[in-house]
């Protein structure tokens, strides 16, 4: 059965190159255009859609384990602008900044929290329980706020995501190092650890892996709550980027957390995805905007590439899958 | 073990009893296994079986009752618990996940880690060597659960109850979507088990494999003990009687039919998962079975002459239409109704009523100005419900609610509520009761009486040669012979199916 081994291992591969092939077309196409050429793959503008990324990526990070473990968080958005309203109202009140930060991040995971509960505990789709703390934490959040943004000092925390960096040494704004750092770990904690293995099982065949005594409520309410405290950061950093705790900012953002997981080849029905991919999904959209907003192309066709961009990967992936019956 | 607890049986279970609301699932039911015994557990759907086998595993507790294994008490709190506890299942619906890989399936649960770190390397051999104790060394540990056959699946979530050292194992079904070959060295997987000292409890609807395979037999009715024994001083006549609670006197009921014109014939027909071109001719008021392996092209054969795949090739006609090119919907029209093998995922719609799934094909007559009357469907739904003898609380009652044998005569149901001459249907009696197969049986030649034609595919035997008129043999997508019933026995059949030649 040495063919057979040999497949399994091809499609490894296939498996892995796949979500590349897709950011490597994207830089070639804006890489050959006449009027960007010159500007698109210099070190200036790489770092700053490095440092635009962060917010999404940090988000896809957390979506990357809820879906894969077969759930969706349509809340991450408002968990982000609830996080940076929390870290903007703590730093305007005077704590100190690493305070802030941490109550920040705390937020989100408290947030998540109460989504992974829920979901157990009610026994309800995530969609729903998620597309309920949507609405309630942007709200809570334009509560918090009293309905407008939030002023606070400039700390270190602003610092975050400079993109030049204040030791110049560091190269990419800390919010960078700090992605790159969360994105290795969540890769080895999926693919070297129980617990992920545990959240593929659940989100291949939760029953499954419940009668394979995996303990898979309070699996669940750490996959929401890893997932909040993403959110958290990334929240931290919307605040760090704005200067300002703005309740209102990040509408919508989750569409694009999501479509960033699924364009690296998350599946909605769960078992399957990787940070690998989702980071390349979060840069397949980075550079589209770029690239875009260099050619000076109007929004509305950024939204269009991005829209047939999901469709088609999504497609693709599904004939890459079908392939192996 | 001391010597006290190496007489004890590997399990006794005694006076289990469990509710479920105002129901008794259980009733005081003993069950004893014997070290190294297959120990057959037989009843209709919904004698209890299940739910014992649950409480076993620790997914249920029972109300009253104790458990004891190796003659020590046992009260498993959770799977888990019990899988500790040296007892594995083997479900029906298959147990994995199928976007694992076999190494990640048969670890899951009890993965080997330091500091939620996983150890693979020394899992890896012991896995191995699990695979090749069971004999089948070519499953390769890193190909995703989903793109393995049945049979191998199967021996994953086997190796999966060895590597826990199960002592006590559970088979609910094994055999019912195995082919006869995977059947046997299932069989072989089996004696090696026993002879290693496990115990397994076996439930099966195929009456003859667990003569074949058991050592003694507990047989579960309405939720309580009605007979357990020996199965060498059991004959199988008086098990089934203690299963259905009387003598079936006639499991094939024959109504008299005779073929007329021809109803269906296809003519080199070759479908896109067809592995082969068919010829086949079926007459009115006859019914036609299609034996063969699984994989041999029969339920390929059907989903192409309905519409349902692609076809790429040859001639389908129903009573002198050419059929090749038309649709589902255009074939209903044209008197075809096909009864899918896979009852859950496309045979009915499991959430809706059993009035919606039985009018579901023919919506014709309860149309007026586009608006469909819900109470004519319900009245007509009703009607072939008390024809099948469907037990259901009411027409509105959904079908996922009701048994394997009740949904099964619901699908059938709708067939005949379509009013289809020609039914194409594919394993209709697998994994239901006795009783609703002789139901099925009965409604079979019944139709045929009525001038219907009946393409039957079925992977046993018995029913076919007791069922049908003539038999055609499916190998690897060819037919290999047809021939009228009579002119076959149970051997020449598999012979046929196994080898090609007739």
């Amino acid at each position: 059965m040495k063919i057979m081994r040999r497949k399994v291992r091809l499609q490894t591969l296939i498996n892995l190159l796949a979500p590349f092939l897709g950011l490597i077309l994207v830089l070639a196409i804006f890489s050959s255009m006449p009027d960007v050429q010159s500007r698109f793959l210099r070190l200036a503008n790489l770092k700053s859609v490095a440092t635009q990324s962060v917010i999404v990526a940090l988000g896809a990070l957390g979506m990357t384990l809820v879906i894969i473990g077969g759930g969706i968080d349509l809340s991450a958005a408002s968990n982000i602008a609830l996080s940076s309203v929390i870290t903007a109202y703590a730093v305007n009140a005077g704590l100190p900044p690493l305070i802030a930060v941490g109550l920040g991040v705390l937020t989100g995971g408290v947030v998540g929290f109460i989504n992974g509960a829920l979901i157990t505990r009610l026994r309800l789709v995530p969609f729903i329980i998620t597309m309920g703390m949507m609405g309630i934490a942007r709200g809570v959040a334009k509560w918090i706020a009293n309905n407008q943004k939030i002023d606070a000092p400039l700390t270190w925390v602003n610092e975050l995501m400079a993109k030049s960096p204040r030791p110049s040494w560091l190269m990419l704004a800390p919010g960078v190092w700090l992605m790159i750092v969360f994105a290795v770990a969540m890769a080895v904690l999926l693919r070297y650890t129980v617990f992920g293995r545990h959240v593929f099982a659940i989100g291949s065949n939760e029953a499954a892996a419940r009668l394979c005594g995996v303990r898979t409520n309070r699996a669940k309410i750490i996959v929401y709550t890893i997932a909040g405290l993403f959110c958290g950061l990334s929240g931290v950093m919307e605040f760090s980027r704005l200067t300002v705790g703005d309740p209102t900012v990040a509408v919508g953002l989750e569409l694009d957390i999501i479509a960033a997981v699924v364009i690296g080849g998350g599946s909605l029905s769960g078992g399957e995805g990787s940070i690998l991919g989702s980071m390349i999904g979060v840069f397949i959209m980075a550079f589209l905007r770029n690239g875009c907003t260099m050619m000076g192309w109007p929004n509305y066709i950024q939204e269009i590439i991005i829209g047939v961009i999901i469709v088609a990967a999504v497609s693709l992936d599904q004939i890459r899958h079908r392939r192996p019956t | 073990m001391t010597s006290a607890t190496a007489a004890a049986p590997a399990l006794e279970m005694r006076g289990i009893t469990k509710r479920f609301g105002a129901t008794a699932a259980l009733e005081e039911v003993d069950l004893v296994l014997q070290k190294g015994d297959v120990h057959a557990l037989l009843g209709e759907n919904g004698a209890g079986k299940s739910t014992l086998v649950k409480i076993l595993s620790g997914a249920l507790r029972p109300d009253r009752g104790g458990m004891r294994l190796a003659g020590r008490p046992y009260h498993p709190a959770d799977p888990l618990h019990g899988r500790r506890s040296g007892v594995s299942m083997i479900y029906q619906e298959l147990n994995l996940a199928p976007h694992l890989t076999v190494e990640e399936n048969i670890m899951l649960g009890t993965e080997v880690h330091s500091g939620g770190f996983l150890k693979r390397r020394d899992v890896r051999t012991k896995i191995k060597e699990t695979l090749e104790f069971l004999h089948h060394p070519e499953i390769v540990l890193d190909a995703p659960v989903r793109q393995l056959s049945v049979g191998a699946r199967q021996i994953v979530e086997i190796s999966r109850a060895i590597m826990d050292r199960a002592r006590i194992l559970v088979m609910d079904e094994p055999t019912s979507s195995l082919t006869r070959e995977d059947t046997e060295r299932l069989f072989q997987v089996i004696r090696k088990l026993k002879a290693e000292g496990v115990s397994i409890i076996y439930i099966s609807h195929f009456l003859e494999e667990v003569r074949e395979v058991a050592d003694a037999y507990t047989v579960l009715r309405d939720g309580k003990n009605v007979g357990a024994g020996r199965m060498a001083e059991a004959s199988l006549e008086a098990i089934i009687q203690l299963m259905v609670g009387r003598k079936i006197s006639d499991l094939f009921p024959r109504v008299d039919h005779r073929p007329g014109e021809v109803a269906l014939s296809l003519n080199g027909l070759k479908g896109v998962r067809m592995p082969g071109a068919v010829s086949l001719e079926l007459h009115r008021g006859e019914i036609l079975g299609l034996a063969g392996l699984i994989g041999a092209g029969r339920t390929e054969t059907l989903r192409a002459v309905f519409g349902l795949d692609a076809r790429q090739s040859g001639q389908v006609e129903i009573a002198g239409v050419k059929a090749l090119k038309l649709k589902p919907w255009q074939m209903i029209r044209l008197g075809l109704g096909l009864l899918s093998e896979d009852r859950q995922g496309e045979g009915l719609a499991l959430s809706r009523s059993l009035t919606d799934n039985i009018t579901l094909s023919r919506f014709g007559p309860y149309k007026k100005y586009g608006f469909l009357s819900l109470k004519k469907r319900s009245r007509a739904a009703l009607q072939w419900m008390d024809e099948l003898k469907i037990k259901a609380q009411g027409s509105g009652q959904a079908v996922a609610s009701l048994s394997g044998g009740n949904q099964q005569k619901a699908a059938l149901a709708r067939l005949l509520h379509q009013d289809a001459d020609v039914l194409l249907l594919d394993e209709p009696t697998r994994g239901i009761d006795v009783l609703s197969k002789a139901q099925i049986y009965d409604w079979m030649s019944r139709l045929a009486a009525r001038g219907k034609g009946i393409l039957f595919v079925s992977s046993y035997f018995p029913e076919l040669l007791g069922v049908c008129d003539r038999i055609a043999v499916f190998f690897r997508g060819q037919v290999v012979d047809v021939r009228p019933a009579a002119g076959w026995r149970d051997e020449s059949l598999m012979a046929a199916a196994m080898t090609g030649k007739a």
